[in-house]
């Protein structure tokens, strides 16, 4: 039953090293990737000293792709970090505490969780200009529902466990068992949804920047740069097939390592 | 203690469900209209926009918008307005909001009934077959086709598509609503398949997970071993799936609500999608409190409706009345 490592898991692996190496070097070259210069416009895959070609505005597509790693990706990390704080906070007290504090909770994460997070985003970030971070911090809340609900539902697991009866024997503070006793054991659960949640985010972070919501024009974007993109789309097609098979990618390496890590934690459970 | 919430009546299901739509519907009603002050900016310009802003013009807004009562007054003057469809005049499109709405309501109706479709059609027989053949080649490809499906943002695959198809193999036409009819429909089919695709995806998780289950469970064991056919055991087992499926749906049109826009921007469609891209980058208030609610509403009524279902599907809750 030991099987730890598969091929696929390999490659996102590979994967997402190659993008945390281009988030570092990228933020290095964002000068000159986003420097435009109309005599390189449009230059087709292949022209010397631009292997993937240039865009209208005579960027070079490797380079700004590089350069948009830290934005397309940073972001749905933090807001898959965020949003697992609050799970971790509300989910954990509503499994553990039960009763009213359930019911609060359960009911506000349920309500929320039936919104459609996308719609909320576009309105609100783009009504009110919302910056780059800001955005990130609204999906961050409109991320959160879901991981509150799943970390309740690891919490309920395991309140019942002797474990958690014998530490409130000794009389140990309630919130010290819920965060150093209980949360450890749904440790699986939190590092599967953190990966499935920056794929999901990665995938909305760059459709709001794809529409021009969040990221100001002209920076360095995979979703900005598709959207800058989409007018050459015949003169050099690769300047939104870069950024776009960089995003599927991302979100396929994502997935896979959460499944895995999902699977790995079935595995235990059968042994 | 899901027998106790199991057997109560129907009246009062849907009573207290109905209820719960409707505090809801208020509470967005109440956001949605507090938009329009929180917006950056003095009020009365953003609601004139480009039109000049004559005394005669402030003066209309000021009255059309009760903007001399208190706020809450102004709320409810605005929430009975909305109540008889009347959402003010788009300012972008100097047209009243209803008009603008009912003009493209058509188009995204059609664009996501096809794509549900289309996404029905081709996952729940790709997701059962994912599951009778679990973690055999069969599955694995399908599994990893939904993967792809669900990690590619519909933008990017709209585009890719309209390259292939536009530009390549040009079958397939690439931007507008063609001649109505027949010849609409045709152009409908790529931003279709585009919102098809991450519905499918999801539809593809949900119908396999809830296939492998029930194919584990006692009574397939037994229909197996008694001899059944299977294909006859797969659709009892379907049958008895299609619950968790059908509650998920409520959970797929919040997709189709965001896959909407992006699709309808990426083949120019003039929709509702949209519609609400033009509002919110234009800062058309209006539009925007409208379709607001109208997403509100459809939402509203197809989480009851999926709730209803679930009663009908399940002959457990049926039969307790």
């Amino acid at each position: 039953m030991r099987k730890r490592i598969s091929i696929p898991g390999i490659v996102s692996a590979v994967i997402l090293a190659a993008v945390a190496i281009a988030m570092i070097v990228g933020s290095f070259v964002t000068g000159a990737a986003t420097k435009q210069s109309i005599m390189d416009a449009l230059l087709t895959p292949g022209s010397s000293g631009h292997l993937l070609g240039t865009d209208a505005l005579g960027r070079d597509i490797g380079l700004l792709a590089i350069a948009g790693a830290m934005s397309a990706v940073l972001g749905p990390v933090a807001i898959a970090l965020g949003s697992m704080v609050l799970g971790i906070a509300f989910g954990g007290m509503a499994g553990y505490f039960g009763h009213g504090v359930d019911g609060f909770i359960g009911r506000i994460a349920d309500l929320l969780f039936s919104l459609p997070v996308l719609l909320i985003a576009i309105v609100v970030a783009g009504i009110f200009d919302a910056g780059y971070w800001m955005t990130v911090l609204l999906l961050v809340v409109l991320f959160s529902p879901s991981d509150i609900r799943i970390i309740r539902s690891g919490v309920l697991e395991q309140v019942n466990l002797p474990y958690v009866e014998a530490a409130e024997m000794l009389s140990i503070p309630h919130w010290r068992i819920l965060f150093f006793h209980v949360i450890p054991n749904v440790w699986n659960l939190i590092l599967t949804n953190l990966l499935l949640n920056t794929s999901v985010a990665l995938v909305t972070l760059s459709s709001l920047s794809y529409l021009g919501v969040g990221v100001r024009p002209g920076s360095a974007d995979w979703g900005r740069q598709i959207a800058d993109g989409r007018t050459i789309i015949f003169d050099n097609p690769a300047a939104v097939l870069v950024p776009s098979i960089l995003i599927v990618a991302v979100a396929m390496s994502l997935n896979l390592m959460g499944d895995w890590v999902s699977s790995r934690n079935e595995l235990r459970g059968i042994q | 203690m899901s027998r106790r919430s199991g057997t109560q009546s129907l009246t009062r299901f849907l009573v207290i469900r109905l209820l719960s739509v409707v505090l809801i519907l208020f509470l967005i009603s109440f956001l949605t209209f507090s938009l329009m002050h929180l917006v950056p900016g003095d009020l009365v310009k953003n609601l004139i926009g480009n039109r000049p802003a004559t005394p005669e013009a402030i003066a209309q807004i000021r009255a059309q918008y009760h903007l001399n009562e208190p706020f809450l007054s102004q709320y409810f003057s605005w929430l009975a307005n909305a109540l008889h469809g009347d959402f003010g005049t788009s300012i972008r499109l100097n047209e009243p909001v209803s008009t603008a709405i009912s003009a493209r309501l058509g188009m995204t109706a059609v664009l996501t009934i096809l794509a549900f479709v289309f996404a029905v059609a081709t996952a729940i027989p790709l997701g059962v077959l994912s599951a009778i053949h679990s973690n055999r080649p069969t599955d694995k490809f399908i599994t990893a086709a939904g993967l792809f499906g669900l990690s590619a943002p519909s933008f990017a695959i709209g585009l890719a598509l309209l390259m292939l198809f536009g530009y390549y193999i040009p079958i397939f036409p690439v931007y507008g609503i063609g001649s109505g009819g027949i010849n609409t429909l045709y152009h409908l089919v790529l931003p279709s398949i585009t919102l098809a695709l991450g519905l499918a995806a999801y539809l593809i998780r949900i119908t396999r997970a809830a296939m492998i289950r029930e194919l584990a469970s006692d009574y397939a064991t037994f229909a197996f071993s008694r001899g059944l056919k299977p294909r006859k055991v797969y659709l009892i087992a379907l049958r008895n799936a299609s619950i968790p499926i059908v509650t998920s749906s409520a959970l797929l049109l919040t997709y189709l609500v965001g896959g909407t826009i992006l699709v309808e921007t990426v083949f120019a469609l003039p929709g509702l999608g949209l519609l609400m891209e033009e509002a919110v980058l234009f800062k058309d208030i209006p539009v925007v409190q409208g379709l607001t609610i109208l997403i509100a509403l459809v939402i509203g009524v197809v989480n009851i409706a999926v709730d209803l279902s679930y009663r009908f599907l399940d002959p457990r809750m049926r039969d307790s009345q």
